[in-house]
């Protein structure tokens, strides 16, 4: 997508809903400084979502979405689960994969949109559940890391198959009983962002989406070392309210819990000594402008 | 082949057979269809403009295609829809008339609801027709699949009467359809539409 390219006609602009307008108006494509803090101020990347309420997915949704360093050139594959309820609602290019698939197609994506568009970045990020990612898409999700194709896999990890009724998932913890997995879960959740780092992925990080500075931070840096260096992957513990007996108001409390040093979304981070110089590099170059803006801004002041 | 199908407002049933399916064929260029005869262009044309003049609503439906400035033929059409959309206001009897032009932004299902006043989703376009009343309705730049499938339902639930004017081969499950649809024709049709103002007589004011 371009921002130049899709305008909306002016003659019919009157008649168009306002989220439409808004987009034009207030949205922050081509905003290199975009981030967590535009929710609430700029008009945001998704419309109203059918999600539960009070569900951590639509949470981490936001979060992403208003972090994404170049939403006008990023195309977003999704899968089969709760976020496929979402998409509709996402002003970014999008794609439903088959379930399971998503890893592949994002990989002929990026091939594709690289050969067609050499001077321009073109993100591809995969969104998908913990039962896509790891379950039904292992294969496709580890293929596209040894390959080291160039796009960033965040798995919203709410480990069971949440809207198909709380099936075991491969991410579920060990002894959780779930309403339709009543015997328990016999063996330990699968240790993925080991797997990824095994795998070649370049910056893994597994946390939750309590925190949407931290968020922003892990987005960017995913997209960055993705574009320049190989795979990255990201797995985000979005709990289902639903499906773990918790009310509407308790997802955050759920995942802040969960967060602590000796729980299993403690805070974990893996950067490959590549993408360490890159991403100090890219600090380097955001401290540079931050004292740019502030000489500038004393200037005025002056 | 040959049919005793005609394509007319409904309700015709929760499911009504696709018009190709019932023998119903696309007009060649040139051609139009009314109720999926074939006649010509100007009759089709002319066929439209009456019924934007005898309807208590009559409503364009311009979709994405005509909506969003992918290229300066959209844009022009654009310009050509709001032409024809001034053009019927001007034409009509406010008193008993209220012509409307209502958006089809894009195709995606809306949750939790649409707002029927404001715009016309494809996947259920009853709403907006029912909620405005709508008796006759045009749709232009709408992709193909998108308006056939509107269109079915439409004339399954509704008694509107629906126009097709397509920018591709036409559209067998409209009442009318235009193909090869260009800003220029488009004008053409508002031509039509002062062209006939006063010889159609409007609806009566205390008629449902």
């Amino acid at each position: 997508m371009s921002k130049e390219r899709i305008k909306i006609a002016e003659e019919l602009f009157d008649i168009m809903p306002v989220e439409y307008q808004d987009l034009v108006k207030r949205a922050t494509y081509g905003n290199g400084q975009r981030g967590w803090k535009d929710i609430g101020n700029a008009k945001e990347l998704i419309e109203e979502h059918s999600l539960c309420a009070g569900c951590p997915e639509s949470m981490a949704f936001r979060y992403i979405l208003a972090s994404l360093p170049n939403p006008e050139d990023t195309v977003m594959v999704g899968s089969t689960g709760c976020t496929s309820l979402v998409f509709p609602h996402v002003a970014v290019h999008n794609i439903h994969s088959l379930f399971g698939n998503q890893n592949a197609i994002a990989s002929g994506l990026k091939r594709a949109l690289t050969v067609r568009f050499p001077d321009r970045h073109k993100d591809v990020v995969v969104l998908a559940g913990d039962g896509a990612t790891v379950d039904i898409g292992l294969d496709m999700t580890l293929q596209a890391w040894f390959r080291q194709e160039k796009f960033t896999t965040i798995c919203f990890d709410n480990e069971l198959y949440a809207n198909t009724g709380g099936q075991e998932s491969g991410l579920m913890q060990k002894g959780f009983v779930a309403k339709m997995a009543p015997v328990g879960k016999t063996f330990e959740k699968v240790r993925l962002p080991e797997i990824a780092r095994e795998s070649g992925c370049h910056y893994v990080v597994n946390c939750t989406v309590s925190k949407p500075n931290l968020i922003e931070k892990v987005i960017k840096n995913a997209v960055h070392v993705a574009r320049e260096i190989g795979p990255t992957y990201l797995q985000l513990y979005t709990p289902c309210i639903l499906e773990i007996g918790k009310n509407s108001m308790e997802g955050l409390q759920e995942m802040r819990d969960s967060e602590k040093p000796t729980e299993r979304f403690a805070y974990k981070e893996y950067v490959s000594e590549p993408a360490k110089e890159l991403l100090a590099e890219l600090a380097a170059k955001e401290k540079e402008r931050k004292a740019e803006a502030k000489k500038q801004l004393a200037g005025q002041s002056a | 082949m040959t049919t005793s199908y005609r394509v007319m407002p409904g309700p015709e049933h929760f499911l009504p057979p696709s018009a190709a399916s019932m023998g119903i064929r696309l007009p060649d260029p040139g051609q139009g269809h009314i109720h999926g005869s074939i006649v010509s262009e100007e009759e089709a044309l002319e066929e439209a403009a009456r019924q934007f003049l005898s309807a208590k609503v009559p409503t364009i439906f311009p979709g994405p295609l005509v909506l969003w400035a992918w290229n300066d033929k959209a844009a022009k059409k654009a310009k050509a829809i709001r032409h024809l959309y001034e053009t019927i206001k001007e034409c009509v009897d406010s008193s008993c008339q209220h012509a409307m032009l209502i958006p089809m932004p894009d195709y995606r299902p809306k949750y939790p609801k649409i707002n029927p006043e404001i715009e016309i989703n494809p996947n259920h376009p009853n709403l907006t027709i029912w909620h405005n009343k709508i008796d006759a309705c045009m749709f232009v730049g709408v992709h193909c699949h998108q308006a056939n499938l509107s269109l079915k339902i439409i004339r399954g639930g509704t008694n509107c009467y629906t126009i097709a004017m397509c920018a591709q081969a036409g559209h067998e499950d409209a009442m009318v359809s235009v193909r090869d649809a260009t800003a220029d024709k488009i004008i053409k049709l508002a031509d039509w539409v002062k062209k006939l103002k006063g010889s159609v007589a409007p609806p009566a004011k205390n008629s449902a």
